[in-house]
């Protein structure tokens, strides 16, 4: 089907949730003052929004939504390519309207057809921080990767780190999906330097958001933006996290839908296993692997993470792999694996090669669980 | 009137080579005045008075009549005072107060002090090699300079001490004594790998990189030893022939940073990361050779990489893949040798911890500058990327792991095998393999030929970083003396592999 036959039939948002969505938009800055309650403030009808947040500018906003073309909204939505659409349609994700304050308008890069598809298969949110360690970068993207490839939707928020990490895994599995809620408008990449990872979502998954076209992040978006992840997913898997980290409230917003909440573990004493740690101690699910999250979406044993195709270890390959599980340092781990340089650094290529190891800034490698 | 006029030929040095020049100088009555005429710079033009100071100081006469000296050919430019010796000459010869022996052509170079001395000057060798070129028999030179104009074969060396003897050897007298061998002061304490404790995977990389000519990339935190490595590198290469010390001798001489004698180490050169692209390739005016150049047939090592100015850098790249550089001033270009090995060391972030746990505190900003700073076509040229860490407390206390000789041998073995392979290719080492030779002339077994196929198949590799891991797999095997590359050869060479842009980390 073309993209113009397409378009004659494709959802189109409906004028209020059009006029809702640039209300908010055009209150940014606004709302960017009132963050701390921000939540509260999107549970308020239109009038009342501007009456809590518009201030001074009342009298302006209020002229400018009687000048709002909802034809307007639409034509820029179609240049920057973006499909939308509202709550009042039947395609809307149903799971969002579990939410106090659901987005009017979902803006979609990669398509209506294939949003629906990704709810229809069952979500889970993978989340964490921006800053984790080799061995969270490798669970998230071994998580992405193993849950996508059961045929499972991975939600996240595409941030530097656990969230980038998660998505690159789900698009590597065969057929995975996956599932960008952006801040901001969903044709600003956001954060600018994950461009590349953007177009690779926005191809073969979907990125989403709440705000229009163009619309520049500010920090109460997150916030929005995290309730938009939790209510999306059956499942929300914390990663690694911080103490004040914006994953716990993504957490947070997944007990408080009733949704299910799990936890990758890490060392007791390293600072991002904290937040996951304390998920667990709260009687968050114990996440060790993609088995443990279709577990608990599926029950017990119905679904299987696809088989690991990776060639099995020799002796010494598994003497170096847990030799580098230590420290990623390669030189230590040479002589702790007892190998030779010339046979260790031939075998750590060969790891490489077959997908056990990753080969990370200043030359460490960390293990691909 | 009839003017007397007399020549002598000496010797221009343009960038690093030696142009033939003679010296005219006609003299005849009129008011007295003296002019020098033939595109001559500051320094030619101020020789008129050191020459008139030396003449008379040395007990000769300066004659009070209209004196033109030509410095031919007119249309090459001369720069410096090395004209001096051969002005002065010719001005004697010309009012009559010597003759120049007829039986043997000579040729002078040097500059004067006001009291007639000769005066040490750069560039001696330079003008040796164009004497014996132009078919001169004998060449005066500072006596300070002799024994490296000696160095040429077949041209008899005049060092003079002043004018006076100048003049007695231009007109075929005996020759002075060579000077005596300088009372050579003890070999300076040398570096060697022996020095080195621990840091077994860069003395394996550094023994690839001597042994194929690859350039490599040192990449580790501050303080571990890249820079100390590094100038070990020059102790494993294979010594300098005959013909490469001369050469290397020649621009050393002409830089004037050579005191006496031949090189017969390689040069090691570490400029400051403050230096401009003209310091660098060679520049300036009139032309000097670069550190380039002054690395020719040694080691260019360039530490902290990213702090290097970003135009200086991009000036590199065609020293690197031409083996010169050609610097055009006006209507001329000159050409300056620049066959180093280049070897660079960089931080893995900016503040170097990066991969330490919780140790880097670069911002995102910070990292990608200093990507970017990096990436770029120089990288490209770099075969060999070893990570350098702190090595353990027990190997600080161990024995060396290798010494300079054990290594320079297995390093020369390995050539061996390269010149007998790569024989009528015009390449002398794996580093020169083109993407036509890494096809031609490499050949895989299958193991190695499958590793490399999964590796460019994942992504690992580009087109180019294929051919790289090609070449230093082919340079490990001749270490170890292989005819065929296998498979562990190659795997060893994708983990010593350079990462350039559009390669993804495996299984990503």
């Amino acid at each position: 089907m073309s993209r113009r036959a397409r378009g004659v039939d494709r959802p189109q948002a409906c004028s209020r949730c059009l006029a809702r969505t640039w209300l908010i938009a055009r209150l940014a800055g606004h709302l960017e003052v009132e963050r701390e309650r921000v939540l509260s403030l999107l549970a308020l009808d239109d009038d009342q929004l501007v009456l809590a947040v518009a201030g001074g500018k009342r009298n302006e906003i209020e002229r400018q939504r009687r000048e709002f073309s909802t034809a307007a909204a639409q034509a820029t939505a179609i240049r920057a390519g973006v499909e939308l659409v509202c709550g009042c349609s039947s395609t809307y994700p149903a799971a969002l309207r579990d939410l106090a304050a659901p987005p009017a308008v979902l803006h979609v890069l990669g398509g209506i057809d294939r949003l629906r598809a990704c709810v229809e298969a069952g979500a889970a949110a993978i989340v964490g921080t921006r800053t984790p360690s080799r061995y969270g970068g490798e669970m998230a993207s071994a998580l992405g990767r193993g849950v996508a490839g059961a045929g499972v939707t991975v939600v996240s928020g595409m941030a530097h780190g656990i969230d980038a990490a998660a998505h690159a895994g789900a698009l590597g599995a065969q057929g995975g999906r996956t599932v960008a809620v952006l801040p901001g408008g969903v044709d600003r990449p956001y954060p600018q330097t994950l461009a590349r990872l953007h177009a690779r979502i926005a191809g073969a998954g979907v990125v989403l958001g709440e705000l229009p076209p163009g619309t520049s992040v500010r920090r109460w978006m997150f916030q929005a933006r995290n309730r938009v992840i939790a209510a999306l997913s059956e499942l929300t898997i914390v990663v690694e996290a911080r103490q004040s980290s914006g994953a716990l409230m993504t957490a947070r917003h997944a007990a408080e839908l009733g949704r299910t909440l799990g936890a990758v573990p890490g060392q007791v004493t390293s600072a991002p296993a904290a937040g996951p740690h304390e998920l667990i101690a709260g009687g968050a699910a114990l996440i060790r692997g993609a088995g443990d999250v279709l577990d608990l979406l599926f029950g017990a044993g119905v679904r299987e993470p696809p088989d690991d195709r990776r060639p099995a270890l020799t002796d010494a390959q598994a003497a170096l792999l847990s030799a580098l599980e230590q420290s990623g340092e390669v030189a230590g781990a040479l002589t702790r694996s007892g190998l030779g340089v010339d046979r260790g650094l031939a075998e750590l290529a060969a790891l490489e090669l077959s997908g056990w190891l990753r080969r990370g800034p200043g030359g460490r490698y960390s293990v691909i669980p | 009137m009839a003017g007397v006029l007399a020549r002598i030929a000496t010797f221009a040095i343009d960038g690093v080579d030696p142009r033939p020049v003679s010296v005219e100088v006609d003299i005849r009555s009129g008011l007295p005045a003296f002019t020098i005429v033939g595109l001559g710079d500051a320094a030619v033009r101020e020789s008129r008075e050191r020459i008139r100071a030396a003449i008379l100081n040395s007990g000769y006469e300066f004659p009070q009549k209209r004196i033109t000296a030509n410095l031919a050919p007119a249309s090459l430019r001369k720069a410096g005072p090395g004209f001096d010796v051969a002005l002065a000459l010719a001005v004697l010869a010309a009012s009559r107060q010597f003759e120049p022996d007829p039986s043997a052509p000579v040729a002078v170079y040097g500059e004067l002090s006001l009291g007639g001395e000769l005066r040490d000057s750069p560039g001696v060798l330079a003008v040796a090699e164009g004497a014996r070129r132009a078919g001169i028999a004998r060449l005066i030179v500072p006596r300070a300079r002799a024994r490296e104009a000696s160095l040429v074969d077949r041209v008899e060396v005049a060092g003079v001490r002043g004018l006076r003897e100048a003049v007695a050897a231009a007109a075929g007298a005996e020759l002075p004594p060579p000077p005596p061998a300088p009372s050579r002061p003890p070999p300076a304490a040398t570096v060697d790998l022996a020095d080195v404790r621990g840091h077994q995977i860069p003395l394996l990389a550094l023994q690839i990189a001597a042994a194929g000519g690859h350039n490599l990339l040192l990449e580790g935190p501050p303080g571990t030893g890249k820079t100390m490595l590094a100038r070990r590198l020059p102790s494993i290469l294979p010594p300098l022939t005959r013909a490469q010390a001369l050469e290397v001798t020649r621009i050393h001489s002409v830089a004037g940073l050579h005191a006496d004698g031949l090189i017969e180490t390689r040069p090691f050169r570490a400029p400051h990361h403050s230096i401009s692209s003209a310091g660098l390739v060679g520049g300036g005016s009139p032309p000097r050779p670069g550190e380039a150049s002054l690395a020719h047939f040694g080691v260019l090592f360039l530490d902290e990489l990213s702090e290097f100015n970003r135009l200086a850098l991009e000036a590199l790249r065609q020293p690197l893949e031409d083996g010169r550089v050609t610097i055009v001033r006006g209507q001329r270009a000159l050409v300056f040798p620049t066959r180093f090995m280049l070897v660079a060391a960089t931080n893995p972030c900016p503040c170097g911890f990066a991969g330490v746990e919780d140790r880097c505190t670069c911002a995102d900003a910070d990292l990608r500058r200093h990507q970017r700073r990096l990436s770029g076509p120089l990288l490209d040229r770099i075969d060999l990327l070893v990570n350098v860490g702190r090595p353990v407390e027990a190997e600080l206390r161990g024995p060396p792991l290798t010494d300079s000789r054990h290594a320079r041998e297995r390093v020369a073995d390995a050539r061996e095998r390269q010149l007998v392979r790569l024989e009528e290719t015009g390449a002398t080492c794996n580093a020169d393999l083109d993407a036509r030779l890494v096809q031609t002339r490499v050949a895989l077994d299958d193991g190695a030929r499958d590793a490399l196929g999964r590796a460019y198949t994942g992504g690992a590799l580009s087109a180019r970083g294929r051919h790289r891991v090609v070449r230093v797999a082919r340079t490990i095997a001749d270490l170890e003396g292989r005819e065929r590359v296998t498979e562990v050869d190659l795997l060893l060479a994708l983990s010593l592999r350079q990462r350039s842009a559009g390669e993804e980390a495996l299984a990503a």
